[in-house]
């Protein structure tokens, strides 16, 4: 009788088991479909998303190599029908394209190279130095930091043409060799770097430019690559800025020469030539990005 | 013995002089290069953009002083208050929807079992990398009325023909917006996902173990997070809408019917083609108060925000 209880009792256990295991399967299998369902939507999403963002760059690449008598054909396609070359030599024509880019790397180079110098000086001596009138200073700067670069254009144009620096490139380089955002992003970084590092360094008798060189600038590499990105690319992308300190081709940069190029509102746009023009910053900015982004992203907040 | 502390005293406080004149000068030193440029080129004109705006000044010849007759006639304008509301709707509405956007992807991006992230990631990260001249340049194109793909696809679709997204009223700022968050949500999506990635994973877990929703997860532990990832993206999203320049430039010229003329490109107009300098830096001033008041609002928010996560 017992003997009995006890094998029906362990047989519902076994079933129990079962009925547990079975449940369990259902519900992982759900789980799983779930998942796969999810999957399939963020791939879905993610790669509308990767055509939307390519197209414009891919049909840029495709219009740059169309004569444009099809480029001004209604219905428009996709795939032109046609290929030349003539929009890169009529470019070379009317833009002096190599002087301009030229211009650019210089403009953004210079102004790179000296702002991240100042930057990290700057910060060093905000980070690392306790002097009087520091929090003061840090709260202008901060105060500064809202201040639109753009309500500035006015007495910034008119004190360099005051002294004769317009169409040249001190005048559109030297205003930009500092600026507080690069200075509050140093300096942020460079808090985090352990102190005892100067302090011994200090002990072993050097002095503050050679700590400043030889240990902060060393350990602060990734941040000083992010602020060197984004200001290079800044400077590069810039359009206000040098459109209206350069008239002349001599110091006028791409972006600015392209500008002029799209004839401004009028229909006439000369768009194959346009594009063309539009390649090679592109390129360029885009291989400077990809060689350091991987390193300079860690450091953004 | 006493006259020996006493001395010691001496030389400690001497000590102390010689070290806090050595850290002001070092301070000095280091400080300097970039205050001078700062000086010049922010500073002065900070001051001096004032003092234009209250006065006729014009770019070849200076002008008589006339007070805040320039603000007086401003306000009295009823174009200032178009571009006013222009940047104003153009702030609210691409700052919300780029940093959705980034979120959004960010998210999608963050899922472990995902493949091909890099790859993804690269593609739309691509745009922030040309200059905005490009891209409104490749859009131009595009959406252009007599030759663009858009407007083709369109008519196919609906039958209406010369779909003009830019050259009409109601669409152009919409459209602008729309190209602007093409180009930079990549920017603030690589950021988010940095965020994201540096949250642990335990805490996921073990509220997991505790049965929370995808949803919950999401809004407390997620959200709090990212909260400083937060605040720098909104502040860069709502003080660089204001400044909006480029896109206008080239895609609108402010038109249709000045329904995407932006303070700055007014300032450009003003100071650089009517040459009304003391007009223009005037608007200029308004500018910069409307990006102070953000700036300041901005700040107080994070300033209590962090008090209530210390309490």
């Amino acid at each position: 009788m017992s003997a009995a209880t006890k094998t029906a009792s362990s047989e519902s256990l076994e079933e129990m088991n079962a009925r547990i295991n079975e449940e369990n399967a259902r519900l992982r299998k759900k789980a799983t479909t779930r998942r796969r369902i999810g999957l399939f939507w963020s791939y879905f999403a993610l790669v509308l998303i990767t055509i939307l963002m390519v197209f414009p760059l891919i049909i840029v690449l495709l219009v740059s190599f169309t004569p444009n008598a099809v480029t001004q054909t209604w219905p428009p396609k996709v795939i032109p029908s046609a290929f030349t070359l003539e929009n890169y030599t009529s470019l070379f024509q009317r833009l002096p394209v190599g002087r301009e880019m030229l211009n650019t790397v210089v403009f953004a180079g210079v102004v790179t190279i000296v702002s991240v110098f100042f930057d990290s000086l700057a910060a060093y001596g905000l980070s690392r130095v306790d002097f009087k009138g520091r929090g003061l200073l840090l709260g202008v700067l901060i105060a500064t930091m809202m201040i639109p670069g753009m309500a500035l254009l006015i007495p910034v144009y008119k004190l360099l043409a005051g002294m004769g620096l317009v169409n040249s490139y001190w005048g559109i380089i030297i205003p930009r060799m500092a600026d507080v955002g690069g200075i509050f992003l140093l300096r942020q970084f460079f808090i985090s770097i352990p102190k005892d590092l100067d302090n011994a360094a200090r002990i072993d008798g050097a002095g503050e430019f050679r700590i400043f060189a030889q240990i902060i600038l060393p350990n602060a590499i990734p941040a000083i690559l992010t602020v060197g990105m984004f200001n290079f690319m800044g400077n590069w992308n810039d359009l206000l800025w040098p459109l209206i300190m350069t008239s002349k081709p001599e110091t006028r940069t791409i972006t600015a020469g392209l500008a002029m190029l799209t004839g401004h509102g009028s229909s006439v746009t000369p768009y194959g030539v346009v594009m063309a023009g539009a390649l090679f910053p592109l390129c360029l900015c885009w291989w400077c990005s990809s060689s350091c982004k991987s390193d300079s992203l860690k450091a953004l907040p | 013995m006493s006259a020996a502390t006493h001395e010691a005293h001496k030389v400690a406080k001497e000590n102390k002089k010689a070290i806090s004149r050595r850290d002001m000068r070092t301070g000095i030193l280091f400080t300097a290069p970039a205050l001078i440029i700062l000086a010049i080129f922010v500073f002065y004109p900070a001051v001096k953009t004032f003092l234009t705006s209250l006065t006729t000044d014009r770019i070849n010849r200076s002008g008589k002083f006339v007070g805040l007759d320039n603000y007086l006639k401003l306000f009295q304008n009823q174009d200032f208050w178009t571009d006013i509301k222009n940047t104003l709707v153009y702030a609210v509405l691409y700052a919300p929807i780029v940093v959705i956007v980034a979120l959004a992807f960010a998210l999608l991006l963050n899922r472990k079992d995902l493949k091909f992230v890099g790859f993804f990631r690269t593609c739309m990260f691509l745009p922030f990398v040309i200059s905005l001249t490009v891209a409104a340049i490749a859009w131009q194109f595009i959406l252009s009325p007599s030759l663009g793909l858009v407007p083709y696809w369109f008519q196919q679709l609906t039958g209406v023909a010369h779909l003009n997204l830019l050259g009409t009223r109601e669409t152009a700022m919409a459209t602008i917006v729309f190209i602007t968050v093409w180009k930079n949500f990549g920017y603030f999506m690589v950021i988010f996902l940095a965020g994201l990635q540096g949250i642990s994973q335990e805490l996921y877990e073990a509220a997991s173990l505790d049965g929370a929703s995808a949803w919950q997860k999401f809004r407390y532990i997620t959200l709090p997070a990212l909260r400083p990832t937060f605040n720098y993206v909104v502040i860069f999203g709502l003080i660089g809408s204001f400044q909006v320049f480029d896109q206008v430039f080239i895609l609108t010229s402010g038109g249709p019917d000045r329904a995407t003329e932006t303070i700055v490109y007014r300032i450009y107009t003003e100071a650089f083609g009517n040459g009304k300098l003391g007009y223009a830096s005037a608007l200029s001033y308004v500018l910069l108060i409307m990006t102070l008041i953000v700036g300041l609002i901005q700040l107080y928010t994070n300033a209590k925000h962090e008090k209530e996560e210390i309490a």
